[in-house]
């Protein structure tokens, strides 16, 4: 790992995972610097939402080294958001309440960063909905304040746009790049790539549970004789 | 409650303030312990004095089958949009999860009990001979014996097919032993013959063995992916 | 190793064709029971390999919980399913022998109940290695096996309360054994644990045969995949 010139957020070493008889992960090596907004593209199967959920610590590899900000996964959750398709939100909770509870896993008592949360996706902390009556849109973007309420530096989004109609996507995209502005790392896996053309900052291209390739535009790379 | 770690109370606060906000699973499995004693009330003839003989067989037996619907639905919730990969992903313990979902669980499950045991009194007429202390120091290590190895077996069959089947088929055959003291000392208690020495020494030290292993081992099934 | 196997293999047969001629013709004909006390020779010894081969999965368990190495996640599965596999002799030779002796069907004899339990604990092993996903199954597996030898003392110790409150019949030779029952007693014991081993070995290869098949096929399919356009053949076996 180069310390020197740029510090590389997470670095990867020889990254094996298998699920019984099938190996979703077959030695993946990269460094992702801070900072940037990557886009995880590849076919079903690819070892997108594996490689994803082991950087965020969620699985454990059979071999292989993950480093976020010199950390293990574990060691580094603080720094860590995740978000995936379903909203990992409370169903008969309000927004505000769901985020009051997950604030207290990250040892944040008070309301005041929940609501700024709630605010900065565009959504009204005072709303007493449940969330299971919110659209999908709107589940999303609390999903999304839920993920970054603790001012995490590292983002992992996993398919976040599924579902989601065009609007609140692109308004959730626009969010993104305007954390990444603002120094956070971002991963974000999914199908509808064409929306992130012009915001992301590299493409990583994975198929067979190994990264095939890394592009700054959204053009698919050469296909292997 | 200060004695708790903040993810533990904030997760036991959640899960009180979730089901007393949709009480389905509480109106239900009340409903459902009510129709468990009458069944059994028609099953074993009540007026019988032989009946009067295996009563505390009959309530524990009764205690166990609610106690098991009650345990499948404490952790159904977090599945339902995969909230568990929020806990997991945050620096929150994994034990303070599962000590949280312990005294949940022994808090439902004390309230049904305290439905059922005076319902099983009135319709069998039942009289002890032994104080009403010794019955609940009895009460309290058999429920707690059935809780902790529920709760932590509840967890393992997240990750099974048939999950609400798998949780009685692992946990009635490793209860055993438990059972059969807790049923022997309410019986002693109750009829004043022979000792309860034995028998809740028996629960103490199973309730102790099996807290340990389950502290011991429960991070490891949580984060098992 | 496939010849040491079938050295064992041969050997195991033969001292099992002795060791039964010991028990069903050579051993005295017991005086109160008769001769169908002969089960005897087959019901301890049973339960005997029955409780090695669990051991067995334990200590195969931790190692996997410590160094996750395939081999004893393997062999765990292996022992507990041979081991299961003793047990159920256990439990259809009990009644067998009861019912001529006693004329009740089952006795909560010590040995007979706790084997009863034991094979309750295993089978629950079984079918959640059956029915977890095939990623977790290993550490999942492991975890009960734990929580299963933990139980087994309390097991024992409960059953023996039980028992002292409401004695049953024994089902052994209770007091000494004539020494040449003793001799034939101790032949077959030996004989049975090496039967056990024999099957457990013989389980443990076909089950890691069979995981290197399916990583292979897997990394075939993941490879075919992987090529674009045209379809490859596939090799044959």
């Amino acid at each position: 790992m180069n310390a020197i010139s740029n510090p590389a957020a997470i670095a990867v070493r020889g990254l094996v995972k298998q699920f019984g008889r099938f190996a979703a992960l077959r030695g993946v090596d990269a460094e992702f610097a801070a900072g940037k907004f990557y886009v995880i593209l590849g076919d079903n199967g690819a070892g997108k939402t594996t490689l994803l959920r082991s950087l965020a610590g969620l699985a454990q590899p059979n071999r292989g080294e993950i480093s976020i900000v010199g950390q293990t996964p574990r060691a580094a959750a603080r720094s860590i958001g995740y978000m995936a398709h379903p909203s990992l939100l409370y169903d008969e909770f309000s927004g505000l309440e769901n985020l009051r509870y997950f604030a207290q896993l990250y040892g944040i008592s008070s309301d005041e960063p929940c609501a700024r949360a709630i605010r900065s996706v565009g959504l009204d902390p005072a709303l007493t909905r449940p969330v299971g009556q919110y659209s999908q849109g709107m589940r999303q973007r609390m999903s999304l304040a839920r993920a970054i309420l603790h001012d995490p530096s590292i983002l992992f989004l996993d398919e976040p746009f599924s579902n989601v109609d065009v609007q609140s996507t692109r308004t959730m995209a626009a969010l993104l790049r305007g954390m990444c502005d603002a120094d956070k790392t971002i991963f974000l896996v999914t199908h509808q790539a064409a929306v992130l053309e012009g915001i992301a900052d590299e493409f990583v291209w994975m198929r067979a549970g190994l990264i095939v390739a890394r592009t700054a535009t959204l053009t698919p790379p050469q296909e292997n004789a | 409650m200060s004695l708790l770690s903040p993810a533990t109370r904030a997760t036991l606060l959640k899960d009180i303030r979730l089901e007393w906000r949709s009480k389905d699973a509480l109106n239900s499995m009340l409903f459902f312990s009510l129709l468990v004693v009458v069944i059994f009330s028609f099953s074993f003839n009540p007026t019988a004095e032989e009946s009067r003989v295996i009563a505390p067989g009959l309530i524990w037996v009764a205690f166990l089958f609610s106690t098991v619907v009650a345990l499948n639905q404490t952790w159904a919730r977090e599945l339902r949009n995969q909230a568990l990969d929020a806990y997991r992903v945050s620096p929150a313990s994994p034990n303070s999860l599962f000590l949280a979902k312990v005294l949940g669980n022994l808090l439902f499950v004390g309230v049904l009990e305290a439905v059922m045991a005076p319902l099983f009194v009135v319709f069998y007429n039942l009289r002890s001979v032994g104080s009403l202390w010794q019955l609940l120091l009895v009460a309290v290590l058999g429920t707690y014996a059935l809780v902790i190895n529920g709760t932590f077996f509840a967890a393992l069959s997240l990750r099974t097919r048939m999950r609400e089947i798998m949780l009685p088929v692992i946990l009635f055959p490793i209860s055993i032993p438990a059972i059969q003291s807790m049923v022997e000392a309410t019986r002693v208690i109750v009829t004043g013959e022979g000792t309860s020495r034995f028998p809740i020494v028996l629960l103490l030290t199973y309730d102790v063995v099996f807290t340990t292993a389950s502290v011991a081992l429960f991070g490891l099934i949580l984060n098992a992916e | 190793m496939k010849r040491a196997f079938l050295i064992l293999a041969a050997v195991t047969a033969l001292l099992l064709i002795y060791a039964t001629y010991q028990a069903l013709v050579v051993a005295p004909t017991e005086r109160t029971m008769g001769d169908v006390q002969r089960i005897f020779y087959y019901h301890v010894p049973s339960a005997w390999t029955a409780g090695c081969l669990f051991f067995v999965n334990l200590v195969a368990s931790v190692i996997y919980l410590i160094r996750r190495s395939s081999w004893s996640d393997a062999l765990a599965a292996s022992a507990a399913e041979v081991g299961v596999i003793f047990c159920t002799i256990v439990l259809i030779t009990g009644p067998l022998w009861a019912r001529p002796v006693w004329g009740i069907w089952w006795t909560w004899d010590m040995r007979l109940t706790s084997t009863l339990v034991l094979w309750l604990i295993y089978v629950s092993y079984l079918l959640l290695r059956r029915f977890s996903d095939s990623a977790q199954t290993p550490v999942l597996a492991a975890v009960l096996a734990i929580f299963g030898a933990l139980d087994v003392p309390l097991v024992y110790f409960s059953i023996w309360f039980f028992r002292t409150q409401h004695p049953q019949p024994v089902m052994g030779n209770g007091g000494s054994l004539d020494p040449r029952m003793l001799h034939v007693f101790l032949l077959n014991l030996g004989v049975f644990t090496l039967f056990g081993a024999l099957l457990c070995w013989a389980r443990f290869h076909i089950e890691t045969v069979r995981r290197q098949l399916d990583e292979t096929r897997a990394l075939e399919a993941l490879l075919d995949d992987g090529r674009t356009g045209s379809s490859p053949a596939r090799s044959t076996r």
